[in-house]
């Protein structure tokens, strides 16, 4: 635990990818195989379920502390993450604990599962006694399971290929799928040869950016492939072995919550894997994306919901064509390999092939673009042909050609603080706009203003403060920002009757005054017309 | 025995204020008579037509007033009367010529602690209980995930990232509040590392402390230096307001720190963007503010600046008389005190 702690407290203390880069690496050299295993589940951010409800875990650090509660909430409201406040709550450590990873998460961790509250509390107590502040800290990490240090799994995949030699792109495919932190597993991840076994494993999904400046910087149109851009579910369907296996990009099996791309997925040819968008599908369209939200909503499907809310997996890449890697090929020839293999299934397929959008100019093309928001697409995709299928994102083969998005300009009517790195700042804003004399809240927005913004409205809604409920502040209703978002949709559930997607902050209209804030009635206006 | 005078000390518009003698104590608007207990900038308003002050805080008020202003002052433990109301001033163990503030009058005493610590400091006489019926005490860190760590220790961090620092040929700065904080680091640091060097807003003060006969290592003024100078072996020591500055350009390659109490929580230290975050803080952590409320013996508490809420209800709970007293700062977000925590 020691050393994990200190690897913990190195990567945290550094914004330097190349620093947490060799701290990972260091550490990796050096730990036993079965706390590396351990290590990189945690770092790429999986983690076992829930085990001790945070209300016990605050509970027993109090007592442990011997604070009342409400001192736990001033606490927490001043270091903003659970883990960390319990941590510097609990009495000063005098030990530090010399027993590895593995055995505190198999012995301590795990177990907990199986044990009733009195000797979970023990447990915890005990462990928090015997460690270090640092450890604690890590500890609590692992059992809260908020355990961002700003480590992607792209750089743990930097630091396991920098400390083994194994290259990279091989790496990342072992990180893939439905493994176990086991002694085992790290031998493979960090073995030599690479003829690999695993049948569900997907690969990694290769990303575009937003396009960077003009459209026409990209030099000739007919050098690129164009499609739509799809506001899906991103996954892989694989079918290996006889078995079929549906990934979403947050690597999660998707295959029993989606029937009938289960079920599609048999019809493909043995050793196929296709790169799409999982989309609410009818007559040839796509639904707006809430019916895919009333969907996954659900434990059970039935009958009705999967009539109301069919899916499609609109595909647009071959990885895997005859049981063989084709990420190399080039992005013409997986096309041409896509299309017959799905061309090959029938009309009446759940599996359809994302549709090439022709254009002879970025001019056309442009003119196109406008149809975005009717046909329900995010924009366009942009691929270089003869590119082929890269590992994670990357500038340069593939860009995202967004339409842009909705604005409205709408009033701070209520703040609170922000977690993590903005604990004790004023960072979570809700917006209202103008309904018959009367701001009614309309969207909640956290990202898009710089630091310096964020320090001004923290010191306004500090100064300006009407009302406080709880950690929530009700404004004075003065500042008045632009806020983008993707989609618009009706909702029973908000109260303006209107939900939107993606709303962030845009800019700071320090020119407008409140009056001068839209109302929902012009809000009411983008809505697509009623079905 | 003497009726207990009730209000002794008020809180009025323009800071702490006894109108028995006539005076305020770290008024926050110029008044007739200022009593200041040190002189940071947020406890010393200009413009006040007299100031008393304890005697090593002289060269520090004048630098901040000015030659004309009218400072008078005198030792620690001495007394000297206003209108029949006793003031006397006391080691707050904060930084040079930093005291709490005792008042007395017919046989009520208040003390107004001003900033202070516990921790051992070189730069300045350590902390010294006063018993009194009434103690003002601050509560910059009142709540209790605030624990320093030996101060000793950050000192050891200090040096070992000055010296990683200077392996991996990067300069060394680091930001500290430049007057107490800086010298408390520079009494400390092991100065057989390297050069150390200073931004003018930090030297100022090192030549008042010298001047008063605190033993601190040689420092150089960074802008005076030659453009040829070798800077990755140097510590440079800078205020935390330098740190967007195009001042720092000069230094090339540099690791950045930060000396706060702020820096015991890790959301404030990643916000600062800087490299390390050193624990270490000039005013009383929370065991240190307990034991200074206890060791007052005081009955009634008055909770300033910081987290007065928390700090109050936790010593009304446990049986104090205690109520938090609103001060002009009115909730300084934690992110601007790391630049004002002085």
């Amino acid at each position: 635990m020691k050393a994990f702690a200190d690897l913990y407290a190195a990567l945290d203390a550094t914004t330097k990818t190349n620093e947490k880069i060799a701290a990972m690496s260091q550490y990796f050299r050096s730990a036993p195989s079965e706390d590396i295993a351990w290590a990189v589940h945690f770092l790429i951010g999986r983690r076992p379920k829930r085990l001790i409800p945070t209300r016990d875990l605050v509970e027993w650090a109090i007592q442990e502390a011997e604070m009342p509660d409400w001192m736990f909430g001033e606490c927490y409201q001043a270091v903003g993450d659970l883990a960390e406040t319990i941590a510097l709550l609990l009495p000063a450590a005098n030990a530090s604990s010399q027993k590895p990873l593995r055995y505190w998460v198999e012995e301590r961790l795990l177990p907990m599962r199986d044990w009733d509250d009195r000797a979970r509390r023990n447990s915890m107590i005990e462990a928090w006694r015997e460690m270090s502040e640092r450890q604690r800290f890590a500890w609590n990490k692992l059992i809260t399971g908020e355990f961002r240090v700003g480590v992607s799994q792209n750089l743990v995949v930097r630091a396991l290929a920098e400390a083994s030699g194994v290259e990279a792109n091989v790496l990342a495919h072992r990180l893939m799928g439905d493994w176990q932190p086991t002694a085992g597993f790290a031998a493979q991840i960090l073995a030599q040869e690479t003829a690999d076994a695993d049948v569900s494993r997907p690969y990694p999904f290769c990303l575009a950016y937003p396009l960077e400046g003009e459209v026409e910087e990209l030099g000739d149109v007919r050098a690129w492939q164009i499609e739509w851009k799809w506001d899906g579910i991103r996954s892989q369907l694989i079918r290996r072995a006889w078995r079929t296996f549906l990934w979403s990009r947050g690597e999660e099996l998707m295959t029993d919550r989606f029937p009938e791309l289960a079920a599609a997925g048999a019809l493909l040819p043995e050793g196929t894997v296709l790169d799409g968008e999982v989309l609410p599908w009818k007559d040839g369209a796509p639904l707006p994306f809430t019916q895919m939200q009333r969907r996954i909503g659900r434990k059970e499907l039935g009958t009705k919901i999967l009539a109301e809310v069919p899916v499609v997996l609109v595909a647009f890449d071959l990885l895997e064509h005859g049981g063989r890697d084709v990420r190399e090929q080039p992005l013409d020839w997986r096309r041409a390999e896509l299309e017959r293999i799905l061309g090959a299934l029938g009309e009446e397929s759940h599996l359809v092939a994302s549709p090439i959008v022709g254009g002879a100019s970025w001019e056309d093309l442009k003119r196109t673009r406008g149809q975005a928001r009717e046909r329900g697409v995010e924009g366009f995709m942009l691929k270089r042909r003869g590119s082929i299928y890269r590992v994670g994102r990357r500038r340069g083969d593939w860009w995202k050609w967004k339409i842009n998005p909705y604005s409205v300009d709408a009033v701070l009517i209520y703040a609170q603080p922000g977690n993590g790195r903005r604990a004790s700042l004023f960072t979570d804003y809700t917006f209202g706009v103008w309904d018959g004399g009367e701001l009614v809240p309309f969207a909640k927005a956290y990202s898009g203003l710089t630091d310096e913004e964020i320090r001004q409205v923290d010191a306004f809604v500090r100064n300006n403060t009407i009302e406080k409920f709880g950690p929530v502040r009700r404004v004075k209703p003065e500042l008045v920002f632009e806020l983008a978002f993707e989609a618009i949709q009706r909702s029973s559930r908000h109260r303006s009757g209107i939900a939107v997607r993606f709303p962030r902050m845009a800019r700071w209209r320090t020119d407008k005054t409140a009056e001068q804030a839209d109302s929902l009635e012009t809000i009411r206006a983008l809505l697509p017309r009623e079905p | 025995m003497a009726e207990p005078v009730e209000n002794l000390l008020e809180r009025n518009s323009h800071g702490l204020y006894c109108a028995a003698g006539g005076f305020y104590v770290d008024p926050w608007n110029p008044v007739d008579c200022a009593v200041i207990t040190h002189a940071h900038a947020d406890h010393v308003v200009p413009g006040s037509k007299a100031y008393l002050c304890v005697r090593p805080c002289t060269p520090l008020l004048r630098l901040r007033l000015g030659a004309e202003a009218a400072i008078e002052s005198v030792d620690y433990g001495e007394t000297i009367e206003r209108n029949g109301v006793r003031v006397s001033f006391h080691p707050a163990g904060h930084i040079l010529g930093s005291a709490q503030v005792r008042i007395e009058h017919r046989g009520e005493t208040f003390v107004v602690s001003g900033d202070y610590k516990l921790a051992p400091d070189p730069t300045c006489p350590a902390f010294e209980p006063v018993r009194c019926h009434t103690f003002v005490t601050e509560s910059t860190f009142g709540l209790p995930v605030f624990r320093w760590p030996v101060p000793a220790e950050v000192l050891g961090e200090m040096n070992e990232w000055w010296r990683a620092n200077q392996q991996a040929g990067k300069a060394s700065v680091l930001f500290a509040y430049p007057l107490g904080k800086a010298q408390r680091v520079l009494a400390g640091i092991d100065p057989s590392i390297g050069p150390i060097y200073t931004h003018g807003a930090v030297e100022q003060f090192n030549r008042i402390y010298r001047d008063s006969g605190v033993a601190l290592p040689p420092t150089a003024y960074a802008r005076s230096a030659p453009t040829k100078t070798d800077w990755t072996r140097a510590l440079i020591l800078a205020p935390p307001m330098a740190k967007a500055s195009p001042w720092l350009r000069r230094f090339g390659d540099f690791s950045t720190g930060l000396a706060s109490g702020w820096m015991r929580i890790r959301g404030t230290r990643r916000r600062q963007s800087i490299d390390r975050g050193f624990v270490l803080s000039d005013h009383a952590d929370w065991p240190a503010l307990l034991a200074a409320v206890r060791a007052s013996q005081a009955r009634t508490v008055w909770v300033t600046h910081g987290y007065r809420a928390p700090l109050a209800r936790w010593l009304a709970e446990n049986g104090s008389d205690a109520h938090a007293i609103e001060t002009r700062y009115e909730e300084s977000a934690a992110v601007e005190a790391v630049e004002a925590e002085p």
